[in-house]
């Protein structure tokens, strides 16, 4: 687990050979002709990404401060998109769905501690296939999978309300109830990803070295000591980084939200919908349902405030708890 | 005696994983029986457990949509966005990490910015470029955005980087040229690298939702994820034949993962260390 933080100038520096012997030197000829070769080499990704990735984000940038009308074009506006943003409670109430998603969705990371734990007992069996039975979720299309637990939600016919009448509790119809519609999603959303966090937390878990935990045994610590002394110090780097892209992706939820909650019309009858409607979907829907390009650019740039806060305090408290080997 | 403590440990242990893998588990189960059920039986109170075995459930699912249109679509997409970024994403990676130039820190750092914005930020110019070009609803918009990637050039960047340089440079000093030496001395050895990133577009190309739904709104030019989703809304949800839908959207990359299964979850792990 080297955590380097995608070391740039440095690792390039380190990267440059020792001065080669001059006849080697000759044998590519210039110098102009190997930048000639990189250069032509990087050209499809680098001018994908200009027109692709790089210039749109000006562009969106650009788009937050104008209004679109009915027929295509737009008129610049100035401030006024984030004016009314501040004001529109369908927009803050996005941005409280979607932070409460996102703070539960960090439940997560305790549970997949837990389990990777348990995988990494020493001489367990059958590892590879509990492995590969908690990542199934990681490898299914989010559509079906929230096509599968929309079944399962389902008020009436839903095998958890079946499940819990057994044992004589009447469940609620999840989705379409505005009390429990949120914690649902939340639940979806941690059954996805516990497989992804199980697997780097386990590959985490399992380059620290034995001696640590047999040393720590010769001196009397029983597991748990072991396991806070130990592994938990030397596991976040681990913790860091899930917690980091756990964090990242919350914010975006879509798919989950989309095929649960609906979308347009569906949307809009829905009653729990304003309850789980997350920043994306509203997103979404301003700008390519009801086409209102401009305040849409405006909620998109609203999210990368947010996502930069969010990650900017991140990396600050990391510098408390995360221990770098 | 010393032993039964640590045997009950060891059951515990195996107790708890066996109730987590049946929780992740249990869901898919209860899609193919269901999958399998007539809808009267689909929707009895309390529900049947056993199917019925109504296979035409899955012939049902092409007639629901143009499935058969949307299977071809996402193969194409997957597979060319797949192929485009194995070679271009190689090519500039070979170049940061093995080549010299003027402002290769920097425009590394550039490539590097596009991997922290939120791809929502991309999508309303990108879709607007498409409307300009006239592609949206068909196969090119659903691949061309998706050919190039920082992550694929990140990635496989750090594995070259590990890779020995004695290796090139006794090709330079065999007279081998930067192309020569990126064609038939780095890429054998990044094999790994590559099937990793191979792995990892095939798994997002074909769950993707977000452009595809975008961009292709006509039924026949969707891919299996939006087609599936544009199902949600409807009134009578028919839940066997929607079961069978998905699971048989799902099944591909699902597959996939079975057989190479040592080589996703290595990917997964080497794109988290990399973080």
């Amino acid at each position: 687990m080297t955590a380097t933080v995608t070391g740039t100038a440095d690792d390039v520096r380190t990267a440059v050979p020792a001065p080669v012997p001059a006849r080697r030197r000759r044998r590519w000829r210039h110098r102009g002709a190997e930048a000639a070769w990189a250069y032509l080499l990087i050209a499809p990704t680098g001018l994908g990404l200009a027109v692709f990735y790089l210039w749109p984000v000006v562009q969106t940038g650009y788009f937050s401060f104008t209004e679109w009308g009915p027929f295509g074009g737009h008129e610049w506006v100035g401030l006024d998109n984030y004016r009314t943003l501040a004001a529109d409670d369908e927009v803050l109430t996005a941005l409280r769905n979607t932070v409460t998603y996102t703070v539960l969705g960090l439940l997560g990371i305790p549970l997949a501690v837990l389990f990777a734990a348990l995988l990494n007992r020493p001489r367990l069996r059958g590892v590879s296939a509990y492995r590969a039975l908690f990542f199934l979720p990681v490898v299914t299309m989010p559509v079906a999978v929230a096509m599968v637990w929309r079944w399962l939600y389902n008020g009436d016919f839903g095998l958890i309300n079946y499940l819990l009448s057994l044992v004589g509790v009447e469940g609620p119809h999840w989705i379409a109830d505005p009390a429990t519609a949120l914690y649902a999603m939340v639940a979806v959303g941690i059954w996805t990803s516990l497989g992804y966090n199980i697997v780097i937390f386990l590959a985490g878990m399992q380059s620290i070295p034995r001696e640590y935990y047999e040393a720590a045994s010769i001196d009397g610590a029983g597991a748990l000591a072991q396991f806070r002394r130990i592994t938990l110090p030397l596991l976040s780097p681990s913790l860091f980084f899930v917690s980091v892209l756990s964090v990242i992706g919350s914010l975006q939820l879509f798919d989950l939200v989309y095929v649960m909650g609906g979308s347009g019309q569906a949307a809009r009858a829905n009653p729990a919908f304003p309850r789980i409607q997350t920043v994306v979907h509203l997103f979404y829907d301003k700008a390519f349902y009801t086409n209102d390009r401009g305040y849409a650019a405006a909620i998109v740039m609203a999210l990368l405030v947010l996502i930069v806060i969010l990650t900017a305090i991140q990396f600050r408290l990391q510098k408390r708890w995360v221990h770098y080997g | 005696m010393a032993e039964s403590p640590r045997r009950a440990g060891r059951t515990a242990t195996h107790v708890t994983l066996l109730i987590g893998a049946a929780v992740m588990v249990g869901p898919f189960l209860w899609q193919f029986l269901t999958s399998l059920k007539t809808l009267t039986n689909a929707t009895k109170v309390p529900p049947t457990i056993a199917p019925d075995w109504r296979w035409s459930n899955y012939g049902d699912v092409f007639g629901l949509l143009p499935f058969g249109d949307q299977i071809v679509n996402t193969v194409l997409m997957t597979a060319a966005r797949t192929a485009g970024q194995l070679l271009f994403c190689s090519m500039a990676a070979y170049a940061f990490a093995r080549l010299r130039f003027p402002g290769r820190g920097l425009l590394f750092g550039v490539f590097l910015s596009v991997l922290m914005v939120p791809p929502p930020l991309f999508v309303i110019p990108q879709y607007e470029i498409m409307a300009d070009l006239g592609w949206l609803n068909s196969l090119t918009a659903l691949i061309v955005p998706g050919l190039f990637s920082a992550f694929g050039v990140f990635l496989l960047r750090q594995f070259f980087l590990g890779l020995p340089k004695e290796l090139d440079e006794a090709a330079r000093l065999d007279g081998a040229g930067p192309l020569r030496i990126y064609w038939s001395v780095m890429l054998p050895l990044a094999k790994p690298g590559l099937l990793a990133l191979g792995i990892l577009t095939v798994l997002w190309s074909w769950n993707d939702l977000f452009w595809p739904l975008i961009v292709n709104t006509d039924p026949e030019k969707m891919t299996l994820s939006a087609g599936l989703a544009s199902l949600q809304g409807q009134f009578q949800t028919d839940y066997p034949v929607l079961m069978a839908g998905s699971l048989l959207a799902s099944l591909p990359v699902i597959v996939l993962f079975t057989v190479m299964q040592r080589h996703f979850i290595q990917g997964i792990a080497f794109s988290g260390n990399k973080g």
